[in-house]
């Protein structure tokens, strides 16, 4: 992620000894010199021009009454309307509340447990297991997310595994995890350490590699034990990276992932599985509501982006790392 | 250096736990496929895990491939997977290119405008009234154009071009080679392990994407496996599949055509996953950690 930092320096060659030509000309040497390079950049232009900044322009319905006739420019001008109403409505506390929570717990439980898992495989001496634990704990990222939320929904049927296992070794009477709201956060969370507990350790570990091993040795003759290293010197050589994708993870704060959550909730579970994104999808693509929806996605858009900006400044001040 | 004792023992119990972890990831897999090829019968009398299936039989299986609409689904994936995934590498690569190179003016600003969008975006409606307006709705292109480049995969792929040698380059441009030329035989040959990475993560993507599907598409000639995988998971509908058999067998047969189409839309993944593997951990660590 810290490429977006890394902007290239080299750019600055271009200015730096043609300054006394105008810019205009700089522009017209440069499109001579790079015609081709332009001619290949153009169609990931248009593409995010288009669908990219295009929604970004659709964004304005959120303050128009819109209709489908009309318009995006043709519909009329409703002020702040639908964001009242949205602020007003019985749903707004509880999706907020709901999508606060499930990002909070993935931050507690799913975040650590990547660096964790990494922890712990950098313990490994023998490299064929550790080369296995990672091939095999890698995998379910890769298993859509249909089938995932396909195996939970047999696995934690009444008459399913779980139940089965539960019931026969500790008696306990079948649960129909699936369709009860208080098992709603722990399943969402628990499934998605299980897919991508293993992927998400990858990143730590390839900036374990990068950590100078005469660090190691320093410490080692200083009598550091492997505990003492791992806290004093692995620790301390992957904050960046930690802090880095904490910052991402705090920007996604209200983007939990509705697509998982839309295979797994029911309205019995709405009380505590639905989400800012899950109730746009609603209002929006089933009640064909489109403003107001467009004025929910963009609520949500705004936050995000300025939480984004917070954890940046923040990480700016406290230590080196940002993300730019 | 000797180990202490307390090391010894955290040793060990660090393989016991990994151990479990890995059983832990593979287990439910294995449960699938050993029950896709279990009995029905024999099957829903069990209870508890499956260390190997109950009775074998492929009727599962031949219930899924006699399927049209599984049949309509898997040519519908297999088309969104290849035509999107060339599309995607295609452009990706293009613009990728053109990034990494030095001294071309607009190169920032264009980086800017693309970087900024992983961070803000229109969201889901005005997308989805911006494909409509464009005349996408149900139609093949509304799944493949809207995803045509990835900010994210193109930045791993500038970053991974821009560690090709510039002599390399030079040489190549002092023969005269144009642009188009150098990307194609001097930067993309030596780029394998990132173009890879990137078959990968695109190839993946468009494979298990369901969502894009379900508010696009309403022609059912159209749908993608997952979304016909949904129904019969999720929604719980395996009765457009068994119209063929007597009633009494209905409830345990579908049990197992679940899990039969769990493995059939599962295992061409599983099956390229390893050989893809070596390079996709390079790929995370360009995208990441590099810079």
């Amino acid at each position: 992620m810290a490429v977006i930092e890394k902007s290239n320096g080299s750019s600055a060659g271009i200015g730096g000894s043609g300054s006394r030509i105008s810019f205009g000309q700089r522009v017209r040497k440069d499109f001579a010199k790079n015609k081709l390079i332009y001619l290949m950049l153009s169609p990931a232009v248009a593409y995010f021009l288009l669908f990219h900044y295009g929604p970004m322009y659709g964004m304005q319905i959120a303050f128009k009454d819109f209709a489908i006739k009309l318009g995006i420019n043709g519909s009329p001008w409703t002020g702040f309307d639908n964001f009242v109403d949205f602020f007003s409505s019985f749903y707004f506390g509880r999706i907020l509340v709901n999508t606060i929570l499930l990002s909070l717990y993935s931050l507690i439980f799913a975040f650590p447990a990547g660096i964790v898992l990494a922890l712990l495989l950098n313990e490994v001496r023998k490299s064929w297991f550790k080369r296995t634990v990672q091939t095999i704990t890698y995998m379910p990222h890769f298993i859509s997310l249909v089938v995932v939320v396909g195996i939970m929904f047999d696995f934690l049927a009444r008459d399913g595994l779980v139940n089965n296992m539960l019931n026969s070794l500790l008696g306990i009477e079948p649960i129909a995890f699936m369709r009860e709201a208080d098992w709603f956060r722990t399943l969402y969370i628990g499934s998605g350490i299980w897919q991508n507990v293993g992927w998400s350790s990858i990143i730590f570990l390839a900036a374990i590699a990068t950590i100078d091993p005469s660090i190691y040795e320093a410490a080692r003759i200083d009598g550091a034990s492997r505990w003492k290293q791992t806290l004093h010197v692995t620790l301390p050589g992957i904050a960046p990276t930690i802090i880095i994708l904490l910052i991402l993870n705090i920007g996604q704060l209200l983007a939990v992932g509705s697509e998982k959550i839309l295979l797994m909730y029911n309205p019995i579970t709405y009380s505590t599985a639905d989400v800012i994104g899950t109730y746009t999808y609603r209002k929006g693509i089933l009640e064909t509501n489109y403003s107001y929806a467009a004025a929910v996605g963009m609520f949500n858009a705004i936050i995000s982006f300025t939480l984004l900006i917070i954890a940046n400044a923040v990480s700016r001040k406290t230590s080196e790392t940002k993300l730019w | 250096m000797r180990a202490t004792t307390g090391e010894k023992v955290f040793g060990v119990f660090n393989i016991t736990f990994l151990f479990g972890l890995s059983l832990a990831a593979l287990y439910p897999l294995i449960f699938v496929l050993f029950a896709s090829f279990s009995d029905p019968g024999q099957l829903v009398q069990t209870r508890g895990l499956l260390l190997f299936p109950k009775g074998f039989t492929f009727d599962a299986y031949r219930m899924v491939f006699m399927n049209p609409s599984i049949g309509t689904a898997y040519l519908n994936t297999l088309f969104y997977v290849i035509a999107g995934t060339a599309l995607n590498i295609f452009l990706s690569s293009m613009a990728a290119y053109g990034l990494s190179r030095r001294d071309v003016l607009w190169k920032n600003p264009i980086m800017f405008m693309i970087t900024f969008t992983m961070f803000f975006e229109g969201g889901l409606i005005p997308t989805f009234l911006l494909i409509n307006e464009l005349g996408l709705l149900d139609t093949r292109m509304a799944i493949i154009i809207p995803t045509a480049i990835s900010a994210f995969n193109l930045i791993i792929m500038r970053t991974a071009f821009q560690a090709v040698p510039v002599e390399l380059e030079e040489s190549a441009r002092l023969d005269g080679a144009s642009d188009f030329r150098i990307c194609w035989s001097v930067v993309f040959p030596l780029s394998m392990p990132v173009i890879a990475v990137m078959l990968l993560f695109y190839g993946v993507s468009h494979w298990n994407s369901w969502f894009s599907a379900m508010i696009y598409l309403q022609d059912r000639a159209l749908f993608p496996l997952q979304l016909i995988l949904r129904e019969i998971l999720i929604v719980n509908d395996t009765s457009s599949m068994m119209t063929d058999i007597s009633s009494g067998d209905q409830m345990p047969i579908g049990e197992t055509i679940k899990y039969a189409t769990i493995i059939v839309a599962t295992l061409p993944i599983l099956c390229a996953y390893p050989f893809l593997q070596k390079y996709f951990v390079k790929g995370v660590m360009i995208g990441a950690v590099k810079g």
